[in-house]
């Protein structure tokens, strides 16, 4: 068990990656985002937070570098690789004719190690996400929440140094998401994951992170960085706390600032 | 009303009359599903055989079914060594169309040059009818059996090619940005994600690729016509019609319809193998 981030200064926990003045435009003159600046250290809980076209999503690609950066640069300490990266989409993403060990197994699969010498490591994720006893079961067999749960163990069986998701628990029903946010944080304490977290729920960044990244849309932009000081493990006691309604209301408040008058709902 | 309600403490679940109304009619659908056709079947052989003895139609007019079997049986000798070579090219014209057909969908699945370049060829090909190709063919190739080939093979390759095609391009944009994100090589792509992926389609272009490579083969051995030794059915067809011998066209027929449904049933068979553990198309409803 890692010692609590709080406990330390920042800059004491070493650093993972880092955007510096990053730019992304596509042809048509469209900004997707500009000067986007972001340090990730190791144990970061960071939630990329904004309305549609705000760009959040445009920069996980530009992190997991399936795009490039117009300007700027992203800087990985000690050199990027795909053992560094895990990857959680919105949709969970699972080959339907690979049963849940398989899906899991993927990346290791495409590093080239056979199944039988990672079979452990699997099994591990998988009772991790409480899924242990499905391991023979086809992704359709599963609930949308199980699913879902597949994805995250498999992108955590690397033991990667930073884990992306990508708007993940946006199709889940509301109890879903809330068990699975729960989950989320005890998996994150248990393996010390750094996880990168889009969202466009206020309460879910609040709840799960420790800082959150408020964006604005055309063109997408971060505009103001808003810390969470809540310690970990969070739970019920943390959702129902007046320091969390407060932070709730700070940033619903500054996310509301970011919309054309036109647009607030 | 009959509705009775599930009692705290009451033994088993309780079922309302609709419940039970449903289950029974599934039950006799299940049976149905059966028993209908083979009894509008032997109806309609029955009707045949008593149209053919009431109205006193000749048998080289209409035979009737008993006469067809009897021919079946007695005209043995020449019909099933005929089928015999009508099969061998129906399944070789099967094999080459499925080696060319997802050859050539793989490789425009690597190269969107290569299928600009090359689909509209493979279009002209399926849309022009064989039997407009064939007496061409056997005026360019010599051997016979590679003309009866390459005409069942025109006929089947296009819609492999067209559906593994489909299923090539149809994999999860998701999926694919995963593969690139863990550095997945083209190769690796290709047999993990991309195949799998197009399986069930191309399954729907082998059972109609089967039937087309029957009718491929027929259909080109109507127009090459030279009979003799290693005849097929299609000839005995026509042999026995310029003969007047209806009986053994009945017979004929009868194989190739036969044979049809075989080929049919067993590319069903085939795809449901690989399919049925994961695709929504070979699952059932719970």
């Amino acid at each position: 068990m890692a010692e609590p981030a709080e406990l330390l200064t920042p800059d004491a926990r070493p650093r993972i990656l880092k955007m510096q003045e990053v730019d992304k435009s596509f042809t048509g003159n469209v900004v997707a985002l500009r000067r986007m600046t972001m340090e990730v250290r190791q144990g970061d809980f960071i939630s990329l937070l904004g309305p549609s076209g705000c760009g959040k999503s445009t920069a996980l690609r530009l992190i997991s570098g399936l795009m490039r950066p117009t300007l700027g640069r992203i800087d990985w300490d000690g050199g990027a690789s795909s053992d560094d990266l895990g990857v959680v989409f919105q949709e969970p993403t699972l080959m339907p004719w690979a049963t849940v060990e398989k899906n899991v197994y993927l990346p290791f699969k495409l590093r080239g190690k056979s199944f039988a010498t990672v079979r452990d490591q699997v099994h591990e994720a998988l009772d991790l996400v409480g899924l242990g006893g499905f391991e023979q079961r086809y992704p359709r067999e599963l609930s949308g929440g199980m699913k879902m749960r597949v994805s995250i163990a498999r992108a955590m069986v690397t033991n990667p140094r930073l884990i992306l998701m990508d708007e993940p628990f946006a199709a889940l029903d509301e109890i879903t998401r809330q068990k699975l946010n729960d989950d989320l944080l005890a998996l994150k304490a248990k393996i010390n994951a750094t996880v990168i977290f889009v969202t466009h729920s206020v309460f879910e960044s609040v709840f799960l992170s420790d800082r959150i990244l408020v964006m604005a849309a055309r063109p997408g932009r971060v505009i103001r960085e808003i810390a969470v000081p809540a310690p970990y493990p969070r739970g019920i006691e943390w959702r129902t706390s007046p320091e969390y309604a407060r932070i709730a209301r700070e940033t619903s408040d500054t996310l509301q600032s970011t919309l054309a008058p036109g647009e607030a709902h | 009303m009959a509705v009775t309600e599930s009692q705290p403490g009451a033994s088993g679940p309780a079922f309302d009359a609709d419940e039970e109304r449903l289950a029974r009619r599934k039950r006799t659908e299940e049976i149905a599903k059966y028993v209908l056709p083979l009894a509008v079947f032997a109806l309609a052989i029955w009707y045949w055989d008593r149209l053919v003895v009431w109205n006193e139609i000749p048998h080289y007019i209409l035979p009737s079914p008993g006469l067809v079997m009897e021919t079946l049986w007695a005209d043995r000798a020449i019909l099933f060594s005929a089928l015999l070579v009508t099969l061998k090219i129906t399944a070789l014209a099967l094999i080459v169309a499925v080696i060319g057909g997802v050859g050539l969908a793989v490789l425009f699945a690597q190269s969107r040059f290569a299928e600009m370049s090359f689909s509209p060829f493979a279009v002209i090909l399926q849309v022009t009818p064989i039997v407009s190709i064939a007496p061409l063919i056997f005026i360019y190739i010599e051997s016979r059996l590679v003309g009866l080939l390459l005409c069942a093979w025109i006929v089947a390759f296009f819609p492999v090619l067209a559906n593994t095609t489909l299923g090539l391009k149809s994999t999860d944009h998701n999926l694919k940005d995963l593969f690139k994100i863990y550095g997945a090589s083209r190769w690796q792509r290709l047999i993990h994600l991309q195949l799998p992926s197009a399986l069930p389609y191309f399954m729907g272009g082998l059972k109609i690729a089967g039937g087309l490579a029957l009718i491929g083969a027929v259909v080109a051995e109507y127009v090459a016509g030279t009979g003799g030794i290693g005849s097929g059915l299609a000839f005995r067809i026509l042999e026995a019609g310029y003969r007047l011998n209806i009986p053994r066209m009945f017979a004929a027929l009868l194989l190739i319809a036969g044979t049809g449904v075989i080929i049919y049933a067993a590319t069903s068979a085939l795809s449901w193998l690989p399919l049925h553990r994961w695709h929504e198309s070979a699952l059932k409803r719970e």
